[in-house]
């Protein structure tokens, strides 16, 4: 199976012989995938393929909820998360989250920002100054709440607060940044902005995305990966995928022959 | 090929894909009349060939009008994307095969004017035209069905229009050293047989395009061996 990216990139997660299962039902089927370091990898799939599910195993969000679980092995940067020692808030901090819907804190922007770094780290005033404008400023947004850190993160716009939320994950120092469907609840413009912003954050992190949109794929990604029913059926760079898929599922998926 | 979910789509490409064929037919004919205007010697024939050239440039202006909005409003991927890329080329070079039959128009026309033309050995542009003309068609067929192997066939016959391209210039030059008379009508004579020439180019251009809608392989500009190696 055409399942690993053939180039000398150096590899941020190793993932091989997945399952998932939630409950009795089984969510993935032995992927195999390696995820690139400093690249973008999109996830695209019809509903219930199990891109999300897939991506949700790469923090272990799923340990949230009792019944779930995964076998097989997980590695970043060498270390299995799937095993029982990991501390999951330390996994969470290495690889954030970002998802469909904005879910910016019900306090002020700064505290959005800042919230999450006193969990892990133990900053001076003006240090964690720093970090909020820094972390804000990777994300593209501080230029427009500079003069507002003080208001709440919720009287931001949807694609601002979107924006405001990958500045909350990467204010922590994520090694990985997952992104699950984005863009799906913001406009074209502010779309832009966050498909700008992916292309940015990949020079400092690596970068999995989870998207319905397929040309979203195809501008921000690096390698593509087409999941169906649970499991890999191709993993390339993009320019291939979408060019000149191998599979005859890929293809009739991205033209729109499916169904 | 399976239908898209968006049945719209299907006729769209389904449109576009006739209208080429058309553009094909139309330059075909053009081909065909404008030989017939050099074993006739006719300027009647020759000057329809020109007036026609109108058509096809409309006809490629539309098709080209139509891509675009295809891909404006489809966003392409995979096989219908190279597809659409392979149209366009594959119209432009209809266009120009279309040109050079509006060539060959003009120079019979020039070498009737001359007034020596039955001196001259045009009938012998027979086979080469007869190659070029029967190799579009072969191409028009070929894309029509997306039929590689007939793609690669086409490869392989435009080296037989090229060497009769090469033969019949070496007996232009030793009519023209035995009767400089000739001379200028050799040379139209020439600009013909270079047109033929390029006609047969055109049309193993467009294989080429058959053989990267079907197997996503470009194999232009590439030996004829690898090609082969690159539709297995």
């Amino acid at each position: 199976m055409p399942n690993t990216n053939n180039t000398n990139l150096k590899n941020a997660i190793e993932i091989r012989n997945l399952n998932f299962y939630y409950g009795t039902f089984k969510g993935l089927s032995d992927v195999n995938l390696n995820i690139a370091e400093n690249k973008v990898t999109a996830f695209i799939g019809p509903s219930g393929c199990g891109k999300s599910t897939l991506l949700r195993t790469l923090n272990r969000m799923y340990s949230l909820y009792p019944g779930q679980r995964a076998e097989g092995e997980i590695k970043l940067y060498g270390e299995d998360i799937l095993s029982k020692s990991q501390d999951l808030n330390l996994l969470r901090a290495q690889v954030g989250m970002v998802f469909q819907k904005p879910t910016p804190f019900p306090m002020s922007i700064y505290d959005n920002i800042a919230f999450g770094v006193r969990l892990y780290e133990n900053l001076s005033r003006s240090d964690m100054d720093d970090r909020v404008e820094w972390a804000l400023t990777k994300a593209a947004i501080f230029n427009e709440v500079k003069d507002k850190l003080g208001q709440s993160g919720l009287s931001l716009s949807g694609g601002q607060q979107q924006r405001l939320c990958i500045a909350r994950s990467v204010a922590v120092k994520p090694k990985v940044i997952l992104l699950d469907e984005p863009t799906s609840a913001l406009d074209p413009i502010s779309t832009a902005k966050v498909e700008e912003l992916v292309s940015e954050l990949k020079a400092d992190y690596t970068v999995a995305i989870v998207t319905h949109n397929m040309q979203q794929a195809a501008r921000v990604s690096d390698f593509t990966a087409y999941m169906y029913l649970g499991e890999l059926i191709e993993f390339g760079e993009t320019d291939q995928i979408f060019m000149k898929p191998t599979r005859q599922e890929t293809e009739d998926y991205i033209t729109g022959r499916f169904g | 090929m399976d239908k898209h979910i968006s049945s719209q789509f299907d006729a769209e490409l389904a449109h576009v894909s006739s209208r080429v064929l058309e553009l094909g037919g139309l330059v075909e004919s053009q081909i065909r009349h404008a030989v017939y205007s050099l074993s006739q010697f006719s300027t009647e024939v020759a000057n329809q060939v020109i007036a026609s050239e109108t058509n096809v440039n409309a006809m490629e202006i539309e098709i080209d009008r139509e891509l675009s909005s295809i891909i404006a409003r489809r966003q392409p991927t995979a096989r219908d994307l190279r597809l659409l890329i392979a149209i366009s080329k594959i119209t432009a070079n209809l266009e120009r095969a279309g040109d050079e039959s509006e060539k060959i128009a003009r120079m019979v026309n020039s070498i009737i004017n001359s007034g020596n033309s039955r001196a001259l050995p045009s009938s012998e542009l027979r086979i080469a035209s007869d190659l070029a003309s029967g190799l579009l068609r072969k191409a028009l067929d070929a894309f029509a069905r997306l039929d590689v192997t007939e793609a690669v066939s086409i490869l392989k016959e435009d080296d037989l229009i090229d060497a009769e391209f090469d033969g019949f210039v070496r007996k232009l030059v030793t009519y023209m050293m035995e009767d400089p008379r000739t001379i200028s009508a050799s040379l139209d004579l020439l600009f013909i047989a270079k047109a033929i020439e390029r006609i047969g180019d055109h049309a193993k251009n467009i294989a080429e395009f058959i053989i990267y809608v079907v197997k996503g392989a470009d194999v232009r500009h590439i030996a004829l061996a690898d090609v082969e190696s690159a539709v297995q």
